[in-house]
């Protein structure tokens, strides 16, 4: 039934329930927000009305409405942009501010900071209110994710990802009145939870209480280090999300000025992870295979995501059998550069320092697991950025990112197919190993590559797949509440799934807690999205196995796919963790 | 306050209660009280045996006992005394009973005495306010307590003899 209101003498007509804050969104009125963050796609609803900046004065009512939690009801009369509602959203984060290090010059979130924006909007000239300051410690207990609780304002936008949409539950609001802050179970430092850095919460944190580990300064002392040889990788989500950082349309395809930058910026090397996606392929198809073929148990599960690979370490351990053992994509170029490379340039992976770009701050952490150092003499990866971090790197050199020329990435670990660069969203890996998989089974071409079906922002995707008189049952899950729901069915027995592609993050890696911030709109994902599709299309080879490149690479040193060199560079063992 | 018996005698009887309820996710405040029963407290580790039996987040359940004055993540003295700080034992004296408790206890607000026999806490509303002011030692309210002596002679009852 619709509601009849009227909104800044706006006549209008909503259905019931619509918030107040909804209903003017339709007729164009807007309401300044903080706390309040709605993701639809993500089944994300924050709508605490913690921090009172969307208040609304309503006829009749003695007392201000916060408008995200307030339902329209016939009749209503509203006002947005009465002088008494306006006052009282300036005291509102007049008083926020009183609370807040005044360091935003100094801030990793300057000038990509709700809060600082909602302050300059509203004209927020003084800080009427002087009282005390809270005092928490910063935790930098992690490799990926800092937690500043002084820059914390009690939206709970995090709680609310990790505990509804991740379902991790890793934070939870502590204490009450002036000392409540957002913590961890018994304030634990985050290296000690069951925390998956999948970085979904610095994705909507509104201020910088939650952001990366920075390492832009230890990659410039790596690159003005006359000693080491620095190799960069890119992944596939990175170059249609950059041009954001520098006034870009998101899912603007930016693959060669940004290899032209990396240049700039001195690295002897640039290299893509798409590559060693097209490997990845090579290998879990062939582990797929040869589980079907002995009897192994399935479904296999993809292992590209470090988040995901955490969380059911510490959810499931009772399933680390199921995963593929397949590193990562660029653990396993990491591994590549210091044995393959270093060997055909006839140098000591020892001076070889490999920095990867990723949408991601779960790789920062993937990095430093011990185990994955072994196959070269030093770490796989040495440092890993984010997307916003290079953003940044590019604009400290002043490099004006719009004009340069594009550029190809170095040979051969540069060479990649249509296949790989997919692998930046949901579904892409599935439909990238189902393209070779089909023509490797059964030596036919596949005339149509693109399976729409897998395609898109639905929390499940499924497909039958008949190759060779075997239908192949596959899904696809992003978002760990999604991967969970899954995992508990294969678990209960109720599965009939051959391989499942989990990522971490809702959208897959272009929804990565490393990318440029999307600030709520959702619709950058998806443009992103279609900038890989775009790419793949633009490819002149677009099935995985077909890539020279790969094809020399077991030729000349790795030998058969998921064989014994394989088998010590490019897969690994999972551990069991407690559930903190 | 709280019972004599084996920290596995306490795990037992806590799985007990859990188990015996039709809804566990909705009872943890009820679950947290019984576990404060049994230990006396709340430490981390039995909060996050209830997070596990509840299949719950620890860290949701650390933001419970935080929130709730009731709950205590500190070992209390043998005794619990509670002054009531509600608004009408506010308004009769409620800070000079807290300050009288604090001098002859020698301890502060949140403290236990250092043979263990006090823990001196302060919670709101009690319900009594007829009575106030009004200090609350292991569950039984005492009102009207102004005089310093009345106080020491509530005290004295949970003092050992001698």
């Amino acid at each position: 039934m619709d509601i009849q209101l009227t909104i800044n003498d706006i006549a209008l007509k909503v259905p019931e329930g619509t918030t107040i804050l909804e209903a003017a969104r339709t007729v164009n009125i807007d309401i300044p927000t903080l706390c309040y963050l709605k993701l639809n796609e993500m089944h994300y609803n924050n709508n605490i009305a913690s921090c009172r900046v969307c208040v609304v004065e309503i006829e009749g009512r003695r007392n201000l409405a916060s408008s995200c939690s307030t339902p329209v009801s016939s009749g209503m009369v509203v006002r947005t942009d009465s002088l008494r509602a306006i006052q009282a959203r300036r005291a509102m984060v007049e008083l926020l501010l009183s609370d807040h290090p005044k360091s935003c010059l100094t801030c990793a979130k300057n000038q990509d900071c709700d809060l600082q924006s909602l302050a300059s909007e509203l004209g927020v000239r003084h800080i009427s209110y002087e009282g005390d300051e809270s005092e928490f410690e910063i935790d930098m207990s992690s490799s990926s994710i800092v937690r500043d609780p002084n820059k914390c304002i009690r939206c709970r936008r995090c709680e609310t990802m990790c505990n509804e949409v991740q379902t991790v539950g890793v934070y939870s609001a502590v204490g009450r009145g002036f000392e409540t802050v957002v913590k961890t179970a018994f304030d634990l430092p985050l290296s000690k939870t069951a925390c998956t850095f999948c970085g979904q919460c610095i994705a909507v944190c509104p201020t910088g209480a939650l952001t990366e580990l920075d390492q832009v300064d230890k990659v410039w002392k790596a690159l003005n280090d006359p000693n080491q040889f620095v190799v960069v990788q890119t992944a596939p989500a990175v170059r249609v999300a950059l041009g954001e950082g520098f006034g870009l349309e998101p899912g603007t395809i930016v693959t060669g000025k940004m290899v032209a930058a990396l240049r700039r910026l001195g690295f002897d090397r640039v290299f893509d992870t798409d590559f060693a996606a097209d490997l990845t392929i090579m290998e879990e198809a062939t582990e797929l295979v040869h589980r079907i073929q002995h009897g192994g148990r399935l479904p296999l599960l993809t292992s590209c995501c470090p988040a995901w690979v955490k969380f059911f370490e510490h959810q499931f351990p009772d399933l680390l059998d199921i995963p593929s053992t397949c590193k990562s994509p660029h653990e396993m170029l990491g591994v590549l550069i210091k044995s393959y490379y270093a060997r055909t340039l006839g140098i000591d992976p020892k001076t070889i320092t490999v920095v990867s770009v990723m949408p991601c701050v779960a790789k920062k952490y993937e990095a430093a697991r011990p185990e994955l150092s072994q196959g070269a003499e030093t770490a796989d990866v040495d440092i890993v950025i984010t997307t916003r971090e290079l953003a940044r790197m590019i604009r400290e050199a002043s490099i004006h990112f719009d004009h340069l020329k594009d550029e190809e990435f170095d040979h051969p670990l540069g060479e990649s197919t249509g296949a790989s660069v997919i692998f930046g969203t949901t579904g892409g890996v599935l439909e990238a190993a189902l393209r070779t998989a089909y023509e490797v089974l059964t030596g036919e071409t596949l005339e149509k590559v693109e399976f729409e079906v897998l395609r898109g922002m639905n929390g499940l995707k499924e497909a039958v797949v008949p190759i060779a008189g075997r239908d192949y049952r596959a899904a696809v899950v992003h978002g760990l509440g999604n991967a969970r729901t899954i995992l508990e069915k294969i678990q209960a027995g109720e599965s009939d799934y051959d391989v499942i592609e989990i990522m971490a993050c809702p959208g897959g890696c272009i929804g990565g807690g490393g990318q440029p911030y999307h600030h709520g709109n959702l619709e950058i994902l998806s443009a992103r999205a279609e900038g890989l599709y775009r790419e793949d299309r633009s490819k002149p080879l677009r099935k995985s196995h077909e890539n020279p490149a790969i094809i020399g690479l077991y030729k000349d040193y790795l030998g058969e796919p998921y064989g014994e060199r394989a088998h010590k560079l490019l897969h690994t063992s999972y551990v069991a963790r407690k559930k903190i | 306050m709280c019972e004599a018996g084996t920290p596995n005698q306490f795990a037992q009887k806590l799985d007990n209660y859990i188990d015996s309820l039709t809804h566990k996710k909705e009872n943890l405040i009820a679950v947290l009280h019984y576990a404060q029963e049994i230990y006396g407290y709340l430490p981390d580790n039995v909060q996050w045996h209830i997070a596990q039996k509840l299949d719950i987040p620890s860290a949701t359940v650390y933001g419970v006992v935080s929130f709730y004055s009731f709950f205590t993540m500190i070992p209390r003295g043998e005794h619990v005394v509670n002054v009531c700080t509600g608004t009408a034992c506010f308004v009769r004296g409620a800070e000079k009973l807290k300050e009288e408790l604090e001098n002859q206890l020698k301890i502060k607000a949140g403290e236990t005495t250092p043979d263990n026999l006090f823990t001196l806490e302060t919670l709101r509303c009690v319900g009594a306010c007829g009575l106030a002011p009004v200090m609350i030692v292991d569950g039984k309210v005492h009102g009207r307590m102004q005089k310093p002596q009345d106080i020491n002679e509530v005290l004295a009852k949970y003092r050992p003899e001698g």
